[in-house]
């Protein structure tokens, strides 16, 4: 048996939904050209991931087997409706930018992924630590994402300026193919210290 | 036992003197009319780019190959080649460090990445012009005249956007706007005619190439002679197409490799938003090669065909 503190940090580093689970790729690539818009989408994601874990694990004995996975859904989709009124709502700006992809939490693997893997066989306590570790380490990922991007596409960081006007923006980094070469990148360092921390153990 | 003279070993017997260094050094000398050529007509900036390019590129393979504790190779000249590819599709306007961007770039993760010579997916000098392409957009096609300095279009520009085309024999000797490497047809032709004697380079992919490109801009009404001439196309057909890695290895995938590119640049040239069609159309031939190579697999001598 695992200690409670452990289901709250393995999603930061050693199963971060992202760097070593590669799970949640699309809005990872589609969000993250700037570090707010990252931000917001792992926050949103996280408050998801944290009403579905603990709505499952507390419904698991009730649901039945044969339709877990519609019933996740369902469960899934609520919040993702209350994240997507609750955004448009309060925070426009942030809504217009994430626009589609709000909805498309749904269909994200790392909410239905905890579901079944986590929540359906977890206790209500557990599950909803797994999901706090698991949206930060979304949510910081995203972040990194968008801070390096929005620093060599824009020149900026949260919207500050950091250079003079002579800035050249890398146009690349924030359209799709400079998604991909940051994740790319991102995910080789990634494993290089992984496998690091792994001999030195 | 004593065998005297005789060498016991295990095969290949027989080996060809083909060394990394030795084609590397061909297609450095086939390269070389055109750089002079493009030094000549843009001056002292073309030279700073060649030169800065190359180096970053040695460079950039170095720092690699130490970080990853791999034996440096940097001397079988294979960096020098893609560090010059590279410079000659730049244009003589490009401030320097952007040069050295894209090499960075076309040696990182156009090959390093992929763990070297010979697993490269994708041609280096092209994946650092297309990320120069992206990522400084107006830089890339910033142009400038060899005759007075003058910023200038490209001979396929004037065509696209006001319908002027340029003449014959300065598209055949190089005096018109471009990247360095784009200017003299002629000097690059002779480079690849050097390069198919020395037996470096098939004719297939150049011949397939060059062929599809005349005959469907021809059938689609346009001047065929004016598209082989203008823009990167003898550069690519005969430097990069041909590149060892990255292209199909049996003679009639190399054809299809050809027929495939030469169709992409038409469709790019005539319909496409960007003027020039040669990068990408090489580029995206590079993605189908290992599946052109998988359906051009020669029957093994003897073996029966079956149903």
């Amino acid at each position: 048996m695992k200690s409670t503190s452990y289901e709250f940090f393995k999603g930061l580093w050693k199963e971060n939904p992202t760097f070593r689970l590669l799970l949640g790729m699309c809005p990872t690539l589609a969000v993250t050209n700037a570090a707010i818009n990252g931000f917001a989408m792992g926050l949103a994601t996280t408050f998801v991931l944290l009403g579905s874990n603990i709505m499952i694990a507390a419904l698991k004995k009730l649901i039945p087997d044969k339709v877990r996975i519609p019933s996740y859904i369902i469960i899934i989709a609520t919040f993702v409706t209350i994240a997507d009124l609750g955004l448009a709502a309060y925070f426009p700006d942030i809504y217009k930018v994430l626009g589609l992809f709000i909805p498309l939490i749904v269909v994200n693997c790392i909410i239905l992924g905890r579901a079944e893997a986590f929540a359906s066989r977890n206790s209500v306590g557990a599950s909803l630590l797994d999901a706090l570790g698991m949206g930060a380490g979304f949510t910081w990922a995203l972040t990194l994402l968008g801070i390096i991007r929005e620093i060599l596409g824009m020149g900026s960081v949260f919207g500050i300026k950091l250079f003079g006007e002579s800035f050249i923006s890398w146009i690349i980094f924030i359209l799709p193919p400079g998604a991909f070469l940051t994740l790319g990148l991102l995910l080789g360092l990634f494993n290089a210290l992984s496998k690091k921390k792994a001999e030195a153990n | 036992m004593d065998y005297g003279n005789l060498v016991v070993s295990s095969s290949p017997h027989i080996r060809s003197e083909d060394t990394v260094q030795r084609i590397m050094m061909d297609v450095i000398i086939a390269l070389l009319p055109a750089t002079a050529a493009s030094i000549y007509f843009f001056g002292f900036r073309a030279m700073a780019i060649v030169v800065v390019s190359i180096l970053a590129a040695v460079a950039t393979e170095a720092v690699i190959q130490k970080i990853r504790k791999k034996p440096v190779t940097i001397s079988d000249g294979s960096a020098v080649i893609t560090g010059l590819l590279l410079a000659l599709t730049i244009s003589p306007a490009m401030p320097l460090w952007m040069t050295a961007v894209g090499a960075v770039v076309a040696i990182g993760i156009g090959k390093q990445v992929y763990g070297g010579l010979g697993s490269n997916p994708f041609n280096p000098a092209l994946v650092g012009r297309a990320f120069l392409v992206v990522t400084f957009p107006v830089h890339m096609t910033t142009w400038i005249n060899p005759m007075d300095g003058v910023s200038s279009a490209t001979p396929l520009n004037l065509l696209k956007m006001q319908g002027i085309k340029t003449g014959y024999m300065p598209l055949l000797l190089g005096n018109v706007g471009g990247s360095l490497g784009e200017t003299s047809a002629l000097l690059l032709l002779i480079g690849g005619i050097y390069l198919l004697y020395r037996g470096i380079i098939d004719w297939r992919i150049p011949v397939s190439y060059l062929g599809t490109v005349a005959v469907l801009t021809l059938v689609l009404g346009s001047d065929p002679v004016f598209h082989l001439l203008a823009g990167g196309l003898m550069l690519g057909a005969f430097f990069m197409a041909t590149d060892m890695v990255t292209t199909p290895v049996t003679k009639s995938g190399r054809l299809v490799f050809g027929i495939g590119a030469g169709l992409l640049v038409v469709i790019i040239r005539l319909y496409g938003g960007y003027p020039e069609g040669v990068l990408f159309s090489i580029l995206l031939m590079n993605t189908f090669t290992p599946i052109i190579d998988r359906y051009t697999r020669p029957r093994i001598y003897g073996e029966v065909k079956t149903k």
